[in-house]
């Protein structure tokens, strides 16, 4: 019998190329997450580009899926719009069916299972849950595209991902400092720290910029807020 | 009805000896309870007029509608059992709606006409299914042929009208139309009479309350199957009302 | 209706997720002993990329509504092939749609809309689509098609009129979607975004100047794009309704040869 495989050459040819459709595209964007003992804030700077084009400077990129919890959603935009809306959907099943609203720990294990769900053709989006947690402590969920999920204090996901963390494990996590105590983070720093480090984002990452769009969540509810970046 | 009760009308797909098909006939009696129908095809357009019977009192003015738009240039008017004649409009909806995606342009009514009736007649056949309890009017006006009516029977049979009538009332109905000039008459003047003739032919001692549906399609509207626009619609109701009167008070004056 | 696809038993809710045996059966996993080095997906046909095209499509938001535009040659590859392919359309009294990329794609998607609003007058409730349900229901119909690796090949730009304000959203191939004050796309984005942007930018936009501003881009366009035309469709809506007009740039090109490149 003929294998296929062994006794006839690639067809393929040099030279001659099938142009392939690509379903992904790089829509930019950056998230920072922190996570204190009463509140979470959350920012994502609002630039939608593709390439060297900006489609829009002011697309919010955070979702409020309840009285405490927000997504921050970044990369393909077209996957954040699928999965968002169907994470919404799905949110709004468990309320009927269990007359609660999701607390943040179990979206953010819901985000999860969806995600891998779609393993072999993933949504390509860099994910940041904040929220309150049961006990009304902040959290912070940070995922990658096919879902694999963990709880931390801050962090950062989308395109400026390497420009921001480092900055926040310095100066959040006191990486790399000598004599230093840690203290609880009180909000207002939290919140300073997050512009600053958007600051510095946008001065390197040209898919980060415009302006930051910041939501603050505590047990009173959420807080907006918006701070303008460089914008070339 | 002689045969009635001797087995040769409980199906559908069995003939009666002496040749008839009892279940259609019963459809089309069905259709006469109804309120009466009329179809008016004049020189720039068609005019559907109904008269609703309200059941109750309960519903809201409205309800129940027996006009329908099949596409954008086709109008349909039903008497009968209202679910039965709902189906129908969905299968016409289909038919329009498959034509265009086929074809790129509107459904020729004549066509679209063919399709409802082999699609009724269909329900004659089989002992499985009753036949459809409605009769349908169907109108149309377009820039190359003119007005363009046909009327449906539960049979599947059908026919191209310049006036027609069904329901109820259908013969005092026909007898008014005859009077009508209908080829010299425009949509305008056609909405008054139909208006006119549903008051005329409406039986105040056995049913109540109605309300009237009017609607059109014609040069004027550019071919669109529209609701006669309400200014219009009452002034002809009005109007109606005041003929019915006039009739009336020299009736008394005859006394 | 019949080729909307099925709109009565739609996909089920979990559609792109695996199905029984997915977790193991792995893709060019399966249990063959010489696997084919081609998956199922190689025989099915799908458009890898768009036969006749159209070129940008440019809309701008102002005070009372907005202004799209698109010329109406259809190119095939370089080949200046149709001449007249308006693809500015009238959805209804308030929604205006241009849309750029693959001519048939856009015929097809035509159709169903066109549909779409006979239906829903047929249901005689006198309410009409509004431009952010379009956008939206767009923005599913070209993420489903591309999650099939089978897209409808083509820039849309939705312009209406919502609960009285003016509405402008874009959605691209892949379902890409968003709303702004100015939108364009293919050689646009670099060309006409900068003139428009300017013009929003300085403050509120009246009808006058933003059909002026937009007359100036396809201008700026037709010059520089290979693939654009003099001819074009200018579509203005707002709330007392639509109005789509053809319009011809006036080009002059003695200064060409002034232009000396190597």
């Amino acid at each position: 019998m003929l294998s296929v495989n062994e006794n006839f050459p690639e067809y393929a040819v040099p030279g001659a190329k099938q142009h392939r459709f690509e379903p992904y595209a790089d829509n930019g964007g950056s998230i920072v997450a922190i996570a204190g003992d009463d509140y979470a804030v959350i920012g994502a700077d609002t630039r939608l580009s593709t390439g060297f084009s900006i489609y829009t400077r002011d697309q919010k990129k955070l979702f409020k899926l309840s009285e405490s919890t927000v997504l921050g959603a970044t990369g393909c935009w077209c996957d954040t719009l699928t999965l968002t809306r169907l994470l919404q959907a799905r949110m709004q099943m468990y309320e009927h069916e269990h007359n609660k609203s999701m607390t943040t720990p179990a979206v953010a294990q819901m985000l999860s299972t969806m995600l891998y769900y779609k393993r072999f053709f993933p949504y390509y989006v860099s994910n940041v849950l904040a929220g309150l947690d049961s006990d009304g402590k902040g959290c912070v969920y940070s995922y990658d595209p096919i879902g694999h999920c963990a709880r931390h204090n801050f962090r950062a996901g989308g395109s400026a991902a390497a420009q921001l963390q480092p900055l926040l494990d310095n100066q959040i996590g006191l990486k790399n400092m000598q004599n230093v105590t840690e203290a609880p983070l009180p909000r207002e720093k939290a919140l300073a720290l997050l512009k600053d480090v958007f600051i510095s984002a946008a001065e390197r990452d040209i898919y980060t910029g415009d302006s930051i769009y910041i939501l603050i969540i505590t047990a009173s509810g959420i807080q907006e807020e918006k701070f303008e970046l460089r914008k070339d | 009805m002689s045969s009635i009760g001797t087995g040769y009308d409980l199906s559908a797909s069995q003939f009666s000896p002496d040749g008839r098909v009892f279940q259609v006939e019963y459809a089309a009696k069905a259709v006469e309870n109804s309120g009466t129908v009329i179809g008016l095809r004049g020189k720039d357009g068609v005019v559907f007029a109904v008269e609703k019977l309200i059941t109750s009192k309960l519903y809201e003015p409205g309800a129940n509608k027996r006009i329908f738009h099949i596409d954008e240039h086709v109008g349909m008017a039903v008497a009968g059992l209202i679910s039965d004649a709902r189906q129908i409009v969905e299968t016409a909806r289909s038919e329009a709606s498959n034509y265009r995606s086929q074809y790129g342009s509107p459904v020729p009514l004549k066509y679209l006409n063919e399709r409802v009736s082999m699609y009724m007649h269909a329900y004659t056949l089989y002992s499985a299914v009753r036949p459809y309890g409605c009769s349908v009017v169907m109108g149309t006006w377009t820039d190359y042929e003119g007005p363009q009516m046909y009327m449906l029977d539960p049979s599947g049979v059908s026919f191209s009208y310049f006036g027609c009538a069904v329901g109820k009332a259908k013969q005092a109905a026909k007898t008014e139309i005859e009077k009508l000039k209908l080829g010299d008459l425009t949509v305008k003047e056609l909405v008054r009479e139909a208006a006119r003739i549903i008051y005329l032919v409406h039986d105040e001692l056995k049913d109540k309350q109605f309300e009237l549906e009017l609607s059109w399609v014609s040069k004027d509207t550019k071919g669109r199957h529209e609701l006669v626009p309400r200014e219009l619609a009452t002034e002809a109701e009005n109007q109606a009302k005041q003929a019915l009167a006039d009739i009336e008070d020299s009736d008394e004056g005859e006394m | 209706m019949a080729f909307m696809g099925d709109t009565m038993n739609p996909t089920p809710l979990w559609q792109n997720g695996p199905s029984p045996g997915a977790f193991y059966n792995f893709p060019g996993n399966a249990s063959t002993i010489a696997p084919s080095r081609h998956g199922v997906q190689d025989f099915t046909a799908h458009s890898a990329s768009p036969i006749t095209t159209t070129t940008t499509v440019i809309g701008v938001k102002f005070d009372k509504g907005c202004v799209i535009a698109g010329d109406t040659l259809g190119s095939y590859g370089s080949l200046a092939r149709f001449r007249d392919c308006p693809r500015v359309m009238k959805v209804n009294d308030l929604i205006l749609l241009g849309c750029g990329g693959d001519y048939a794609d856009f015929q097809y998607l035509k159709d169903i809309i066109q549909q779409k609003i006979i239906d829903e007058r047929c249901v005689g409730d006198g309410l009409q689509l509004k431009p952010r349900s379009l956008h939206c229901w767009l923005t599913r119909v070209l993420y489903n098609k591309r999650s099939k690796m089978d897209p409808l090949w083509n820039s849309y730009v939705v312009a209406g009129i919502q609960d009285g304000e003016p509405f402008l959203g874009a959605v691209d191939k892949l379902g890409t979607a968003y709303e702004d004050a100015v939108i364009s796309n293919g050689l646009g984005a670099y060309m006409a975004t900068p003139l428009l942007r300017d013009a929003v930018d300085k403050g509120p936009l009246d009808q006058e100047t933003a059909i002026a501003v937009v007359r100036k881009s396809m201008e700026v366009l037709f010059y520089r794009d290979a693939r654009a035309f003099q001819r074009y469709q200018l579509g203005v809506v707002t709330a007392e309704g639509i109005k789509i007009t053809d319009e011809e740039l006036k080009h002059d090109w003695s200064l060409a040869h002034m232009i000396q490149m190597k």
